[in-house]
């Protein structure tokens, strides 16, 4: 087969999730040519079907630098892209239940820690916490409010990168599914279902729940399990619930969150995760899942309980043990990045991973610490 | 299934419809106790739906020609009811691993099946037209009910509009109860119908009816145009609908008042539920439509699954009652149960028989495809979330959408309360005509559960029991 | 404002009471809620998106566009909710905030 100009680039990408398409826009930004690969369409899987969230609290202390790259990019992002992506600063509240008043204080020493990262979280409890969130149910115990958090649209936020990387000059291939991915002396040459070859000495890995697929081929497999987040949404009522509010407990049972969007409706997610399919590409509710959130939703804020939810839906994220995704350089192959394996929790920093690795590409360094991430750390599970 | 003893086979029919009351009927005469849940307070679905017991019309007020074929469905199933465990008023809202999920009064039920035999009818197939989001537009199948179940007409002077063998009947029942009807407005060509007549003779009497509701329309000085085309439903998007405009077969504009609209472009299948099954779909080029696949007897392509009824195809209620029993036996088959071939035989000849009828029907009264391009943009597509066809257009043509459920995503066409069921086929063709790419290309929306909206403080005894086993395990 | 349906038979039944925003309805038994409603009035609803007023489309629970709030808070499906004596729609949702405790 005759190899065509146009597939030859300086960096390959492969997955146009929120993480790919944001590292082609920002590498294109810097002028570095770009060729991204996506087997069905951008933002498809975890990045569009994911809660939305845009939330820095909550995350561990040493990923909030990354997190903290990203919230420029947020409130900019309708000026960057040219698109809206919904985004708002809505505010974000994490609970803890009376049952379990301990994570009241480490809420305290959580937001002692984050100050030192610029991120400002109030304490509430008690009538502060009742008159600012009168819709609470009784059995919630504190808060941590982050009044710079917000949440955007997913069904819209991966796309809009995708065609703002397009309109600088990235060529999107979307429909396009990787079968074979090796390094051919200086590039790498990656092949394509039905034989189109692509050339690039930089390949980064932003394959979501099929990053292990692709580390693999390169010596680098890890443990990452595909799971389907649990979603809902109600009927669109009066907007009147402006934080994000989310549930911090141990158990995955009870970690339901939701937010209102201004058309009204009220997303809601959380509870058990179910398996997802990554060979299909598809994901199913368990309507178990769905009704074990309903009866935690309730718990949270019982006025819901008034209202009827007409949509569920699930979608495929890639899970580490560690719950940190892989991401930086290969520990095997030069030229080589992953980012993948967000493990739920990608949608919020992902602009920023995609501008860090277009860093990491361009310059060779970022000035973001990304060393936790690195793949190195991960062992497959012994089978 | 197979080898179970019949007496202990799980059956489960959602829909008391034509097809699920014979195909409750069919297992109960084989031994079988199935469980039948339905939507309806009381069985015989949308097309022989009952009156409140205080009403006092008779059957022939109700079902004019097809009295006793009511009367033969509802006397069948109130003759099943201690035969087998009926849940009525209670929804199927997903299924899943050999569950089926319902609710009922705010409460969960969750069964389980050996086989399932869905027959979850149609409802009304719609082309959008601008003003149809006004108050006082209603479905063709929705103008029946308010007359047949209630009594009552959805306004005082009635436009009916779109085609099918609805369009005819509906109107001339509310002609006969007294109700205004202004006029029988046709998308379909008079000479379709005159084409497709040898295949309409499939059912003669069918036929004949259809044409004695016309005569009687015309007789009653209604007027009644075919090849027509509309152009917008007019009135405010306070008081609600004054008129509609359309052009003519001749290509004129005219105007009519009313205060009512009820409009309909024939059926489309209920497939929701056979979507949640994870059943293949193949697209119908002739309807344009897509049906769940089916082999002769009603089998899906999902194991233990069987579709019968107009959610399967649509065939029409006297159809339905034979799909039904088919499914039963296919079902009764696959337990291993003696089944008789030439009974089997003999049902599917009848099949054939609606299947050619329901041909000529679909030639005579096609769907008007071809005004979802040149439907205004500011027309609303989607009825629940309020989106216009220029919105969808824009999400085709600026954000690179070519395929329903993308298309979806970005416009919430399709992603509100009734889940595309109205907008869903017209959406389709928008984004086809858009596109410029065929309608199967542009492919279906996914069906979601829920099938319809499920109350948040829906009461589940496993959910408690599985959140406080959790809960004790971490203490 | 008129109303938007007309009873053609079954009027001798028995009178049952609702008010919608606050005014009487006389309703008959075995009406189901969207019935008694649109026979006293044009509309069941607005449209959350502001572009005006929504009176049902189906009739047999498919289509989601009629379902009401009661003055508590609650919601209904007007087209398949039988009427009873004392129920208190409202077209628009009540000042009783959906969202406030109960």
């Amino acid at each position: 087969m005759s190899q065509s100009v146009n597939n030859q680039s300086d960096v390959i990408i492969i997955g146009g999730g929120l993480m790919g398409a944001s590292a082609a826009f920002f590498l294109r930004q810097r002028n570095r040519s770009v060729t991204l690969l996506e087997t069905g369409l951008i933002g498809q899987q975890a990045s569009g079907v994911n809660f939305g969230n845009v939330r820095r609290q909550g995350r561990p202390l040493f990923q909030l630098p990354l997190a903290g790259r990203a919230s420029p990019i947020w409130r900019n992002m309708n000026a960057l892209l040219g698109e809206d992506v919904e985004y708002i600063q809505s505010g974000h509240m994490r609970v803890c239940y009376r049952e379990r008043a301990e994570l009241a204080d480490s809420f305290e020493t959580y937001a002692r820690e984050a100050r030192q990262y610029g991120l400002d979280l109030e304490i509430l409890s008690g009538n502060a916490l009742r008159q600012k969130f009168p819709f609470l149910g009784p059995d919630v115990y504190a808060g941590s409010y982050s009044a710079t958090d917000g949440h955007a649209n997913p069904r819209l936020a991966a796309p809009a990168f995708g065609r703002a990387a397009a309109r600088l000059g990235a060529n999107i291939c979307e429909n396009t599914e990787v079968v074979r991915a090796e390094k051919d002396g200086v590039d790498f040459r990656v092949t394509a279902k039905g034989g189109r070859v692509f050339k690039a000495p930089v390949l980064l890995v932003t394959a979501g729940a099929w990053g292990n697929a692709l580390s693999e081929q390169f010596g680098e497999p890890v443990p990452l399990t595909p799971r389907g987040p649990n979603m809902s949404v109600t009927e669109p009522v009066p907007y009147t619930l402006m934080p994000t509010v989310g549930v911090s407990t141990p158990l995955e049972i009870e970690t339901v969150y939701f937010r209102q969007i201004p058309r009204g409706n009220i997303i809601i997610g959380g509870s058990t995760r179910a398996a997802s399919y990554p060979d299909i590409r598809r994901a199913y509710v368990k309507p178990e899942n769905t009704l074990t959130q309903l009866r935690e939703i309730r718990r949270l804020v019982p006025a819901l309980g008034r209202l009827n939810i007409i949509r569920t839906w699930s979608g495929i994220e890639g899970y580490m043990p560690d719950s940190l995704p892989a991401m930086g350089p290969s520990g095997t192959t030069s030229g080589l990045y992953y980012a993948f394996g967000f493990s739920g929790s990608g949608f919020q920093v992902g602009p920023a991973v995609g501008d860090v690795m277009a860093e990491l590409i361009d310059e060779g360094a970022t000035t973001t610490p990304i060393e936790m991430y690195d793949i190195r750390r991960l062992k497959p599970v012994a089978v | 299934m197979v080898g179970r003893a019949l007496n202990t086979l799980k059956v489960v029919i959602i829909g008391a419809g034509p097809a699920g009351v014979r195909a409750a009927q069919t297992l109960v005469a084989a031994g079988v106790r199935p469980t039948v849940i339905d939507e309806g307070r009381r069985a015989g679905g949308q097309i022989y739906r009952r009156q409140p017991d205080n009403f006092t019309r008779s059957l022939e007020t109700l079902y004019g020609t097809e009295a006793s074929r009511a009367q033969g469905i509802h006397d069948t199933f109130d003759g099943l009811v201690d035969q087998i465990d009926y849940l009525p008023e209670t929804l199927v809202w997903n299924i899943s691993d050999g569950r089926v999920f319902a609710v009922s009064e705010k409460r969960e039920t969750t069964i389980e099946y050996d086989a399932l035999i869905i027959c979850s009818g149609a409802t009304d197939r719609l082309m959008p037209v601008k003003g149809w989001d006004m108050a006082g537009v209603y479905s063709l199948g929705g103008s029946q009910v308010a007359l047949k179940s209630q009594a009552v007409s959805i306004g005082q002077r009635v436009i009916f509009m779109g085609t099918g063998p609805l369009l005819y009947l509906v109107a001339s029942q509310y002609l006969k109860a007294g109700a205004g009807v202004v006029a029988v407005l046709d998308t379909s060509s008079f000479i379709k119908r005159v084409v497709a007549a040898p295949k309409l003779m499939s059912a003669p009497d069918a036929l004949i009816n259809g044409l004695k509701f016309t005569l009687a329309l015309k007789a009653a000085g209604v007027p009644v145009l075919t090849g027509i085309r509309p152009l917008e439903i007019t009135g405010d998007v306070e008081s609600g609908v004054s008129g509609l405009i359309f052009e003519t077969g001749a290509g004129e504009h005219r105007e009519i008042k009313g205060d009512a609209v009820a409009m309909g472009y024939h059926l489309r299948p209920e497939t929701q539920l056979a979507d949640l099954t994870r059943c293949e779909f193949a697209f119908d080029e002739k309807s344009h439509l897509w049906y769940p696949k089916v082999d002769e007897d009603g089998r899906a392509t999902t194991a233990n699954v069987y579709l019968a009824g107009d959610g399967a195809r649509i065939l029409g209620a006297r159809a339905a009652e034979v799909s039904g029993k088919l499914a039963a036996l296919a079902c009764l088959k696959d337990a291993g149960a003696p089944v008789l071939d030439n009974e089997i035989m003999a049902l599917r000849q009848d099949m054939a028989c609606w299947k050619r009828f329901a041909t000529g029907l679909r030639e005579a009264f096609p769907w008007p495809a071809e005004q979802a391009a040149k439907l205004p943009d500011e027309t609303v597509v989607c009825r629940c979330e309020a989106i216009t066809a220029g919105e969808l257009r824009r999400t085709v043509n600026a954000m690179g959408a070519k395929e329903a459920n993308r298309a979806k995503a970005f416009s919430r066409v399709g992603m509100g309360r009734c889940q595309g069921r109205y907008c869903a086929l017209a959406g389709a063709e928008i984004i086809a005509a858009a596109a410029g790419i065929p309608v199967s290309e542009a492919g279906r929306l996914r069906g979601q559960a829920p099938v319809k909206p499920l109350p948040i403080c829906i009461e589940d005894d496993e959910a408690a029991a599985a959140i406080s086993t959790v809960r004790e395990l971490t203490k | 404002m008129a109303p938007r349906f007309y009873r053609l038979a079954e009027t001798g039944r028995k009178v049952v009471n609702l008010t919608l925003d606050g005014q009487p309805v006389a309703a008959l038994e075995g009406d189901t809620l969207m019935v008694a409603l649109l026979s006293a009035h044009g509309h069941l609803r607005r449209s959350e998106f502001g572009d005006g007023t929504r009176a049902g489309f189906c009739l047999m629970g498919a289509c989601q566009d009629c379902w009401v709030w009661t003055e508590d808070g609650e919601r209904l499906r007007s087209c398949s909710t039988a009427v009873s004596d004392g129920l208190n729609i409202r077209t628009n949702p009540p000042e009783v905030s959906w969202s406030d405790v109960l």
